[in-house]
């Protein structure tokens, strides 16, 4: 259970939603390990496929193709059955903490049902809600009081406690600070961090806010339509982003310098997944874009420390 | 001095509430320039889409409003229901933060843009359906004669914001308010959208206000910020100084809490404590419990904007951030 070790492994996976009777690929072949005591960031635009990936990695949505092993375990897709024992180290925060919570319960049951479900007492329950509140930056007072008295920074807190209950290994976060403040964002990435930091628990957080990924992820993967085009470091992939849409991506932030400068702008709309374009599914809009692009499917291959799923900045980096 | 073409003076909004009525806004005064950005930050609760709504008489029902709201020398807040229906989109037009909701889903885009035009330009049929067209081009909407035949919910999120930009600028206003316009979408489709306001206060003379928490969205196209804490205007100016030079400690701590580019790895600096909600303002200087400079005074005396540096106004009498100080 050491820190470094992989928690989560996802190969080959593939979701498929059905739309007027076709079938949708939203994730496409998307291969991904997750680390304990690290923080792997996943970014792209709506509709990239980045939360049906997460959903996946929980059992939340079926897989079309492809396995996800957590503990060296299969997850399986929830169903009618009970979920097995062993998948109670995975679990998932959810984006909106306004929605997520029971508002008919008091904040200390809601975290209690965490231990209880696991086969703990009641009194145990409420020890650990204790315990588990202060970890999170709240007082112990708070397991009194419903969910509604407190801020939206305040409740993805209790959400964060509430899935901690269950003694997790593993946590998808999806979007877990894009419905909150300015102040309370910084403080819910900050307090994802030090959970991590230093722990055996591995995290998966995802975000389109870019910036936020940079600061606390250790590895970043980029999606677009349902693929990886670029993985790595992150400190590798944003201070030197070698897929042309990283680029572009990391381009479109704005800084918040007073420099006063506009940001770039990546013309177009992702296409629609029911019908990707052929080829390398960035070409319409790649300023770098060739011929070949339009034909060969982009496989990763490792360029400049990280992966990338572009074979024109492969081949020019292996020439020059 | 040249008359601002709104100029926003003392204004107050009261809501009520279970426990009475409570100042969304308190005493704020701004002005803006024909074919100026200007910019109004703040958390929620910090009463900028309140500011927002007064200029267009949209406040919820009940609202106490005084002050004086000014475009181009006619006080809005004395007009009736029936004279402030010429100026609402003609003169004053607003963007939300969701194109969702302030597109109707069951009319086609064409006859959403159409209307606009032939209610406050007067222009018939075929000539607004020209227009709209070529409104549609401008924001970079592909196909327009396709578009304009559309529903909202055929276009992404981008598109739709860009068509609700497309219905704001239909009767040609001369002030564009923008509340979050891009919030809710990618930085990629942001950055469209950011050039698009750019140019077309550069192209068109028309005024923008901004309103958005995202000092970044900031930075790349407001010539000038106002900051807002509690319905109060904390520090206004030029929005290069405020974000190199922030001199109201509440102004530094939203730039500190931002995620750095050139400090990947670094913890976020948070603000302590949450804004205070409606009616639980403290007294003094509403900042006071939140802020790590506060002195005694801070507690006991309303701090009043005052003009510290040209066109720079500061509600902080103890100004802590002072260079030398």
């Amino acid at each position: 259970m050491s820190s470094g070790e992989t928690v989560l492994e996802l190969a080959g996976v593939a979701v498929e939603y059905g739309r007027r009777g076709q079938r949708v690929r939203a994730v496409d072949g998307v291969s991904l390990t997750v680390a304990r005591g690290q923080i792997t960031g996943l970014v792209g635009e709506s509709g990239c496929g980045k939360s049906s990936l997460a959903r996946a990695a929980v059992g939340l949505e079926p897989l079309a193709a492809g396995t996800v092993t957590f503990e060296g375990r299969p997850v399986t897709p929830l169903s009618r059955r009970r979920r097995p024992e062993y998948l109670r180290g995975l679990q998932m925060v959810f984006q909106d903490p306004y929605e997520s919570l029971n508002p008919r319960r008091k904040v200390g049951e809601i975290i209690a049902d965490g231990v209880t479900l696991g086969g703990g007492s009641h009194a145990d329950g409420l020890a650990r809600a204790a315990e588990l509140l202060d970890r999170v930056g709240l007082p112990a007072s708070a397991a009194d009081s419903y969910p509604h008295e407190f801020s939206g920074g305040q409740r993805q807190r209790i959400a964060i406690a509430r899935t901690l209950a269950a003694g997790p290994a593993c946590l998808i976060a999806d979007e877990p600070i894009s419905a909150l403040d300015a102040s309370a964002q910084a403080q819910i990435a900050n307090l994802l961090g030090e959970l991590v930091s230093g722990s055996s628990l591995g995290l998966v957080l995802v975000s389109h806010d870019l910036s936020v990924v940079r600061q606390v992820a250790h590895r970043v993967a980029v999606m677009y339509l349902g693929r990886i085009v670029e993985i790595g470091d992150t400190e590798t992939v944003w201070s030197n982003p070698r897929h042309p849409y990283t680029e572009a991506l990391v381009a479109a932030i704005p800084r918040a310098d007073g420099a006063g400068v506009l940001p770039a702008d990546l013309p177009g709309d992702v296409p629609d997944p029911a019908s990707p374009p052929s080829g390398c599914r960035f070409h319409p809009r790649c300023p770098i874009a060739q011929d070949s692009c339009r034909e060969h499917d982009q496989r990763l291959a490792p360029v400049a420390g990280r992966e990338i799923a572009c074979e024109v900045r492969a081949t020019v980096k292996a020439g020059s | 001095m040249t008359e601002a073409l709104l100029r926003v003076e003392r204004l107050s909004v009261a809501l009520p509430t279970r426990s009475g009525y409570h100042h969304a806004v308190d005493d704020l005064s701004f002005a803006v320039d024909a074919g100026e950005i200007m910019g109004i930050a703040g958390e929620s609760g910090s009463g900028k889409t309140m500011t927002a709504l007064s200029l267009f008489g949209l406040l919820p029902p009940g609202a106490q409003v005084t002050g004086s709201i000014r475009l181009d020398g006619t006080e809005l807040t004395a007009l009736s229901t029936r004279q402030l229906r010429a100026v609402r989109g003609r003169q004053i037009a607003m963007v939300s933060q969701d194109p969702a909701t302030s597109l109707h889903p069951i009319l086609p885009v064409g006859t959403q843009l159409t209307e606009h035009m032939r209610y406050h330009l007067g222009v018939d049929k075929a000539e607004a359906r020209l227009r709209a067209a070529a409104l549609l081009e401008t924001v970079r909407i592909p196909d327009p004669e396709r578009a304009l035949r559309a529903y909202p919910g055929q276009f992404s999120g981008g598109m739709r914001q860009r068509i609700a930009i497309a219905v704001a600028l239909a009767a040609e206003p001369r002030l564009l308010v923008a509340d979050e316009p891009t919030t809710a979408l990618d930085v990629t489709v942001q950055a469209g959208i950011l050039r698009l306001l750019d140019r077309l206060c550069r192209e068109r003379g028309m005024a923008v206000i901004v309103i958005t928490h995202d000092l970044g969205v900031m930075s790349a196209i407001a010539g000038r910020l106002a900051v807002m804490y509690a319905g109060r205007l904390a520090e206004a100016g030029p929005t290069a100084e405020l974000l190199t030079r922030p001199r109201h400690p509440y102004t530094r701590g939203l730039l500190d809490a931002l995620p750095h580019p050139e400090r990947g790895g670094t913890p976020l600096v948070p603000i302590g404590g949450s804004p205070p909600s409606l009616g639980q303002v403290p007294d003094g200087c509403p900042f006071h419990p939140r802020c790590k400079y506060a002195e005694a005074s801070c507690a006991a005396e309303r701090p009043e904007p005052v003009t510290v540096d040209a066109g720079h106004l500061l509600a902080c009498p103890p100004d802590p951030l002072k260079v030398g100080a």
